[in-house]
């Protein structure tokens, strides 16, 4: 742990995995999809079922969801703006298996239809960790610029993906893969000391066999 | 990579020849390649953000379950009035760490110090010291510095997490954090920051992390006030020059091993201690329709 992750954050209280650590959630959730979010299903498993209500989970997952960091004082209205903004959203339990006790599942639309599914754990001090995309199993924090890539499990994209970043001098921390079948759907998370700029991700997007393209940066 | 131990950190001072603040600083820098004037705005940034929350305290405020609020300000207010048992300091220090630990519990805005559960236990020492000793906000900075470099230690060696070490994890390593962060403050050497640090853990070894329905609220906020007049009886011991018998690495160690042994039900799930009394567990089934 760094300096500032035993001093800091500023965040809202009352708890920093219940929390901050749920606005996290919500606000890599909300970047991951792309744009804003116009329904949203959010299920609490373990600690976070169980203690989250008292905690303001529910309202630190919506905030998150709306674009809120974990220090901004409107986490505990939340659910007013929500509704101001159109946001439509309901809570409930789920039982998960060989999870982190404080996770969540979030399911999410967005304004022009797109939608994702995000399961992600609280791990304490407000650090997170993103552990399934639309299914597939992933894990990394948000902590860095990250890429994400859905594309078709063939071979080619990862050359196509680094070569794009080397071109902009993005240095890559760390990179894993995944896939759901051998020849089928395939997730690339890649983590970056630089942040990435815009052009190249849209081109990126373009290309065949590539089907989804969504860049993380919580600092932006 | 930061320092795993006092004994480590307390070596780079000596070889350095800087003062202990800035082996941590320089530290830091390295650690997330950072410049040095960023790293310390970003420690100057979190003391001004513990002085905005001590300021946006509201003595109306109560947390959503209904359990806390209003204390910080009845302490202050009884404060105020001179007659307390502690002098002016330490009575400053109880109401703050109240108010800080409320305003935690309201969803107000706190700087977690090192967790929000901890968060009065820095601010409650420091406010009231900038405030008698009209100190500036560089010095505060420089011991916020001494505080998180201990703090990062123990982080390392053992746990600053009430749901793996219990409450000694949170409330322990606030508290020797801000013991070393005082001795700093008033100049006492590096060796008795450490001291500080040690004696700060010996005394809250132990404590368990029992939190009525699992919220951050009672006992929470009240072990605030024990971190930082712990924190502070542990400075002025060091700075009396009365030593820790246990070097400060072997307790931070026990500190480990001890929440190691902790049952589940004594770190952070609300099930033992103050939370399972027929009290605790009252307010539980009254919140969550549980236990
Ligand atoms: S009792 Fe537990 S939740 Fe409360 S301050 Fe201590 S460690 Fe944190």
């Amino acid at each position: 742990m760094n300096l500032f992750d035993i001093m800091g954050p500023i965040m809202v209280g009352p708890s920093s995995s219940h929390t901050a650590g749920a606005v996290r959630i919500g606000l890599v959730t909300r970047k991951l999809l792309g744009e804003p979010v116009a329904e949203a299903e959010m299920l609490l498993h373990g600690s976070f079922a169980a203690t989250g209500e008292g905690h303001g989970t529910d309202r630190a997952l919506v905030a998150g969801l709306l674009g809120m960091k974990p220090d901004d004082e409107r986490i505990p209205s939340s659910f007013a703006i929500a509704e101001e903004e159109g946001m439509k959203f309901h809570s409930g339990t789920v039982t998960l298996r060989n999870v982190h006790p404080n996770t969540a599942m979030l399911r999410v639309k967005g304004k022009s239809g797109k939608d994702l599914e995000v399961v992600a754990s609280s791990l304490g001090g407000g650090r997170i960790r993103i552990c399934r995309i639309d299914g597939i199993e992933t894990n990394f924090s948000g902590d860095c610029p990250t890429l994400v890539v859905h594309n078709l499990d063939r071979p080619g994209h990862v050359a196509q993906v680094t070569t794009l970043l080397y071109q902009y001098s993005v240095n890559i921390a760390a990179m894993q893969l995944y896939r759901n079948v051998r020849g089928g759907y395939a997730v690339m998370v890649l983590e970056c000391d630089q942040p990435i700029p815009a052009e190249p991700l849209a081109s990126l997007e373009k290309e065949d066999g590539i089907i989804k393209v969504t860049y993380l940066n919580l600092d932006e | 990579m930061a320092f795993v131990s006092v004994k480590q950190l307390l070596a780079a001072v000596e070889e350095q020849g800087l003062p202990l603040w800035e082996v941590i600083l320089n530290e830091d820098v390295k650690d997330r390649g950072v410049v040095r004037e960023d790293s310390f705005r970003q420690m100057n940034a979190l003391w001004a953000a513990m002085k905005s929350a001590s300021e946006g305290y509201s003595a109306a405020a109560r947390s959503k379950s209904g359990l806390v609020g209003g204390d910080g300000e009845k302490m202050r207010r009884y404060a105020l009035t001179g007659n307390g048992i502690a002098g002016a300091y330490l009575s400053g220090v109880i109401a703050e760490a109240l108010r800080m630990g409320e305003s935690n519990a309201c969803m107000k805005r706190i700087v977690a110090a090192p967790t929000a559960g901890s968060c009065g236990v820095l601010p409650a020492v420091l406010i009231p010291f900038a405030r008698a000793n009209k100190t500036g906000d560089r010095e505060i900075t420089s011991a916020l510095f001494v505080a998180a470099g201990f703090g990062q230690i123990i982080a390392s060696r053992a746990s600053i997490s009430g749901a793996e070490g219990g409450c000694q994890a949170e409330i322990g390593s606030a508290s020797a954090m801000a013991a070393a962060a005082l001795v700093c403050l008033k100049n006492g050497t590096p060796e008795m920051s450490a001291c500080a640090c040690s004696m700060a853990l010996m005394n809250l070894l132990g404590l368990v992390c029992d939190p009525v329905a699992g919220l951050v609220e009672i006992p929470c906020v009240k072990r605030n006030v024990i971190g930082a007049v712990n924190a502070i009886s542990c400075a002025d011991m060091a700075l009396a020059g009365i030593g820790s018998a246990i070097p400060p690495d072997e307790v931070i160690d026990s500190m480990r091993s001890v929440g190691d042994m902790m049952p589940a039900c004594l770190r952070e799930t609300g099930t033992g201690g103050l939370a399972a009394t027929p009290t605790g567990a009252a307010a539980a089934k009254k919140i969550h329709g549980i236990l």
